[in-house]
């Protein structure tokens, strides 16, 4: 495997098993510094499960997947990950900036020490997301796209040149998409983080991406959305006949569920 | 009411309840947060049944108590993450061991009031040696509990993300869990096993109402715990008649109440109809100031 400089993470032949079922067989593409992809695909296809294979969390049953030149492993702070939209409790007691310093220092043990260092870096990056006015807000007062950018932060701390984000639209609406999408578009180019996002829908960022990533029926295409989402390459992916429309800008996948 | 602090079951009362309020309190904050309320029910029941066989083999109940809780407490982690799948079987084990309690209760021929004590609480007969290996085991919890606090929180709101940090969250899980174990076993002899869930969840959820921050949260459930405590001991003493597990019980829903009515509405003032990013979003309530204490 080429350990070039600029890549982010290579997978070359990466499979993987979750309880017996085949999820990806052979994936094989590389994720170049500052990249930023859409992950595309149907629910079940794999996409949360190629985040915890880059986060170290699962490990391939066959091939080889390389992070930043070494094997996956938890707790790399090069990585920002911001999971799926939980259902938390939202009656707990936890401020904005509780949950932001988490990313900084949630893994070390003891209740830690009041910081004004700690406290101005929390400051910045929630700045950094616009989300500053939020910062004394309780998590049960913050909405869908509120939390998004608050956890965004959180991942931020760290100073990750690979942003993992798992579906950060869903249960978004269309002006709170765009505002998510126009976060992290910015905060790849002034950060130069590569980003892998999560999503069932490309269109809000089709301006802003620079290729997708689709995974379905156990495999994936990697490439810019001309090459990979069009009628013949998705037919191949799915091996039935699917359709892409393309109307008012924006594109539409026929006869297959995304 | 000073008269009474003559007496040493007075004190010893005093004593043991302030232990155990605190640590309830702090316990309780992550109790509620994780969702755990039901499983903090069924710990108790479950140690009931260990006090009642401790009573039946001649071993100090809190002990029985302990380990048939812990046991529980083990259990329930391991049962998993999936709150309904970990209801079901917590309520089956439950009532199990409710059953094994009165097997054991049946068996024994003894002084009924030992058993009626681990049900309801037995505050006014503790003795000077319980207050010590009260104080000793609550020092354990309260420790273990700040140890693991930043770690637990981080699993309590955002197990994924802690886990891909490198936490161990099921580890974390089962480590809170018993160290709760042991509050509930100590708090047991106060509020006594059917009753001790309004010391663990009463003062926490109130405060929750009450802070938005952790470390405000756990410090205003502790005293509220207190109070409740001091309150209702100092009542029924007064009183001679109310039992103290009553009365804190009494007192924790009296004050749950219209908190849960009044305190703090679900959204900041205003900003339900907030548009992008906070134009013109009122900022923090003027609860909140300076820099994080938790």
């Amino acid at each position: 495997m080429q350990e070039e400089t600029g890549c982010v993470a290579v997978l070359e032949k990466a499979s993987v098993r979750l309880g017996g079922r085949l999820i990806q067989e052979s994936m094989t593409f590389t994720v170049e510094e500052g990249e930023f992809l859409a992950v595309l695909g149907p629910n079940g296809a794999g996409k949360t499960t190629l985040l915890r294979l880059l986060l170290g969390l699962i490990e391939p049953s066959s091939g080889s997947v390389s992070v930043f030149g070494a094997p996956p492993r938890r707790g790399n702070s090069r990585i920002g990950y911001v999971p799926q939209f939980r259902d938390v409790d939202a009656g707990i007691s936890i401020r904005a900036r509780d949950i932001v310093r988490l990313g900084l220092d949630g893994h070390r043990w003891g209740p830690g020490l009041p910081s004004r260092k700690r406290e101005a870096a929390i400051d910045e990056v929630l700045e950094e997301v616009g989300a500053l006015d939020l910062a004394e807000a309780s998590l049960g007062e913050l909405s869908g796209g509120e939390r998004q950018r608050v956890l965004v932060a959180q991942a931020l701390l760290t100073n990750p040149r690979l942003l993992l984000l798992d579906e950060p639209l869903a249960s978004l609406d269309l002006a709170r998409e765009a505002e998510i999408v126009g976060l992290v578009a910015r905060l790849r180019r002034t950060r130069k983080t590569a980003v892998l996002l999560v999503t069932h829908d490309v269109n809000p960022m089709l301006s802003e991406i620079d290729g997708v990533l689709f995974m379905a029926n156990g495999r994936c295409a990697k490439g810019p959305i001309a090459e990979v989402v069009t009628s013949a390459a998705l037919s191949g992916l799915y091996g039935s006949p699917v359709e892409v429309v393309e109307a008012l800008g924006k594109l539409f996948v026929v006869g297959a569920p995304i | 009411m000073l008269d009474l602090l003559r007496y040493p079951f007075m004190r010893n009362a005093l004593i043991t309840g302030s232990i155990v309020a605190v640590l309830a309190g702090a316990i309780g904050y992550f109790i509620v947060a994780r969702s755990l309320t039901f499983a903090a029910h069924a710990i108790p029941n479950i140690g009931f049944a260990g006090a009642a066989g401790a009573v039946l083999t001649g071993i100090l109940p809190v002990y029985g108590f302990f380990a048939f809780a812990l046991a529980a407490a083990v259990g329930i982690g391991l049962v998993g993450k999936r709150a309904r799948e970990r209801d079901i079987v917590v309520a089956v084990l439950m009532t199990f061991a409710l059953g094994l309690g009165f097997l054991f209760l049946s068996l024994y021929a003894g002084y009924a009031q030992r058993v009626y004590g681990i049900l309801f609480g037995s505050i006014l007969g503790i003795s000077v040696g319980n207050v010590v290996v009260t104080g000793v085991a609550a020092a354990v919890a309260m420790g273990l509990l700040l140890a693991i606090y930043r770690p637990l929180l981080f699993c309590t709101v955002d197990p994924q993300a802690a886990a891909a940090r490198g936490l161990p969250v099921a580890t974390i899980s089962a480590l809170f869990l018993s160290v709760a174990a042991l509050a509930i076993s100590l708090s047991a002899q106060v509020m006594g096993a059917l009753l001790v869930f309004t010391l663990m969840v009463g003062p926490a959820a109130t405060a929750n109402r009450l802070t938005r921050r952790p470390g405000r949260a756990i410090l205003t459930a502790a005293l509220l715990g207190l109070a409740y405590v001091w309150l209702g001991i100092g009542a029924a003493a007064i009183s001679g008649r109310l039992p103290v597990s009553f009365m804190v019980s009494a007192i924790a829903f009296a004050v749950y109440l219209p908190v849960r009515i009044w305190a703090r509405p679900r959204r900041r003032p205003g900003s339900a109809s907030m548009s992008p990013r906070g134009a013109g979003a009122p900022d923090a309530p003027a609860e909140e100031e300076g820099c994080s204490a938790s």
